[in-house]
């Protein structure tokens, strides 16, 4: 590295005494310094910035969960008694710890897999030749720009039992009101519902730029071979698009697992997750816990716990999209 | 058939059967005005219940059209005792420009410096920037509670600006765009001239960088204006962004859904504008994928 530093060193010198010739050889030679010193440094000095903050706000926080882990830590009575892995032995037994885990998986399962396959579908819709086109790619995007909290309190809206419009369609077609807060399926759809309005979107407009990098006569010499569009979506477009697939489930599965937003505000605000904590998501709990309760070891715990368990999906995740797509 | 040959050539080089490959049918403009109603419906009906009354709740057919409640509506609301609405919407307009001023500075000159500088280690720490970006960093919120509560920071705007001076990806995104709109050739002609490093900086690299900078800029902004959890955390009620405000108001027992509806919509309404205003350049740079989630 200090080799690639040194051709620049020489240039500064050849063009130095031009510049600075009428002055004397002492000004020179501190210039000189000055200006090698500012090579040097100021890379270091321009970076440095991100590390400190990364060090002191992400990199440092996120370890010290461990050790805080480890104990029984309370912050309004000043308790900190070390217990090893004691919090993380009560986890293994804490039912509404799991209850918030398959909550997350399944409100993970039902806002991303739909979400994905209906950006597949407009992103496919979209390459085509449109009039218009920014007009659609504009409107499609709108919910991303929207901000998470309101739009929770207008899909709970949307969503309520009596009065909500989503009910009211229903009931256009004859089916019974739904009492989308109380049961536990239904209340997974309903924000699986937000989830996706929001992010359908910004999914489908990733894979319509992946899209439009695939070679058109890929798509001719299929349908010279009589395949249909339907068989060159699913033969050509989707392993082409393999790993911008990837990228978005790897994203989706960072964002969906840390859920948050969407079902405290589907509450009203409550960390509960409803009465029976049928919505209760792995980070409600610990924010319940930690900001809550108090219980800031616990809650540490259960940060790891659902850090694992990011690491785990994403990587079965990438594994399972790796192998589906692969078969061609 | 004969429209086809009217089209612009190049796109139809190939005759026969070809032609219609990427036509689109009219079933493809209903799908598509079908999406595009589903997405701004929900936006657009916020905005009809917070320009009605709370009759509007329960009324049958839902009502489609704005009515003249507006004023009175975001009247109550400033007025609302436990939503400290105008103290939010205040907070986040000066956390949210604080954090977009910070990250474009030092994203972009942390970005300069890997894609044009020389120095030792850079490709290890260029490394460790693109590790940062896959780490959930919102899982380390207990200790981050901690250092504030350390620092006296708890309730303070600094707690939810410091920590987001500048991000790993911003950093990531500024090299990937300096490194092919910056031509060495400048950065040497303005070394040989006499400019600092810091000088080359601010007079060629920075205006050179505008167009990516306005992107992250405008996505900082968004994100920060949109940060829900570690406010909540952090942040009194009393004094809070302006998504804890409109928290306050679903915490509420009773539910005043015009008042809600007319919060949400004040909450959105700079995100709106900004997204009206740019929203081309926003799907630039999703589709350059420049923006992450």
């Amino acid at each position: 590295m200090s080799v690639e530093l040194r051709p620049a060193t020489p240039g500064r010198n050849r063009t130095g005494p031009k510049r600075t010739a009428p002055r004397g050889a002492s000004g020179r030679g501190w210039r000189v310094r000055l200006a090698r010193l500012d090579m040097r440094v100021s890379p270091y000095l321009f970076i440095s910035p991100f590390y400190v903050i990364f060090l002191i706000f992400g990199a440092f926080p996120l370890v010290f969960t461990i050790w805080v882990s480890l104990h029984d830590w309370e912050l309004a009575s000043g308790l900190r008694d070390f217990i090893g892995l004691g919090n993380y032995r009560e986890l293994l037994g804490d039912e509404a710890f799991w209850r918030s885990v398959v909550n997350t998986i399944g409100i993970f399962f039902l806002s991303t897999v739909p979400q994905l396959l209906l950006a597949l579908w407009v992103a496919n819709l979209l390459n085509r030749r449109l009039r218009a086109s920014t007009f659609y790619r504009i409107g499609i995007v709108a919910p991303m720009v929207t901000s998470t909290a309101a739009v929770a309190i207008v899909f709970g809206q949307l969503f309520a039992r009596d009065y909500g419009m989503v009910n009211w369609l229903l009931g256009q077609i004859g089916v019974d009101p739904i009492d989308w807060q109380a049961s536990r399926g239904w209340s997974w759809v309903a924000i699986s519902a937000m989830v996706d309005w929001r992010w359908t979107g910004y999914n489908a407009l990733i894979y319509l730029a992946a899209m439009q990098a695939i070679p058109k006569d890929l798509y001719e010499a299929a349908a010279i071979d009589g395949a249909s569009r339907l068989r060159q979506f699913w033969q050509i477009t989707v392993p082409m698009l393999r790993p911008t697939i990837i990228f978005t489930v790897i994203i989706s599965t960072i964002g969906g697992l840390q859920l948050f937003t969407e079902p405290v505000l589907f509450g009203s605000g409550r960390m509960d997750g409803g009465p029976v904590h049928q919505y209760q998501t792995v980070t409600m709990y610990m924010f319940d816990n930690a900001f809550r309760s108090d219980h800031y070891g616990y809650g540490a715990a259960i940060a790891w716990m659902l850090f694992l368990m990011i690491i785990v999906f994403s990587l079965l995740n990438f594994l399972f999209v790796r192998r589906a797509g692969g078969g061609r | 058939m004969t429209a086809v040959l009217s089209r612009p050539s190049g796109t139809h080089r190939r005759p026969g059967r070809l032609r219609g490959l990427w036509d689109a049918s009219p079933l493809t403009y209903i799908t598509l005005i079908a999406a595009l109603v589903l997405s701004v419906f929900p936006i657009y009906w916020m905005i009809i219940v917070a320009t009605r009354s709370n009759e509007v709740v329960g009324s049958v057919p839902p009502p489609m059209t704005p009515g003249g409640n507006l004023g009175d509506n975001v009247g109550r609301l400033f007025d609302n005792p436990d939503a400290y609405f105008a103290k939010g919407l205040v907070n986040s307009a000066i956390v949210s420009s604080a954090v977009t001023v910070s990250t474009v500075f030092f994203a972009s000159l942390a970005g300069f410096a890997f894609a044009k500088l020389r120095f030792r280690g850079k490709n290890a720490l260029l490394l460790v920037i693109i590790a940062t970006m896959m780490i959930p960093v919102q899982m380390g919120i207990i200790p981050l509670y901690m250092i504030m509560v350390r620092l006296g920071w708890q309730n303070t705007l600094q707690a939810v600006i410091v920590p987001f001076l500048v991000t790993g990806f911003g950093v990531f995104m500024m090299r990937q765009y300096a490194d092919q709109a910056v031509p060495d050739e400048l950065i040497e002609a303005a070394r040989v001239d006499g400019c600092t490093t810091f000088g080359i900086y601010w007079r060629v690299v920075l205006p050179a960088l505008r167009p990516a900078a306005g992107v992250l800029g405008l996505f900082t902004f968004m994100q920060t204006w949109n940060e829900f959890m570690w406010p909540l955390a952090v942040l009194n009620p009393e004094n809070p962004t302006v998504q804890l405000s409109i928290n306050n108001l679903a915490n509420a027992y009773f539910k005043d859904y015009t008042l809600m509806f007319a919060g949400t919509t004040l909450a959105i309404l700079p995100l709106l504008i900004v997204f009206i205003l740019f929203g081309r350049q926003i799907i630039g740079g999703i589709m350059e994928g420049a923006i992450k989630a």
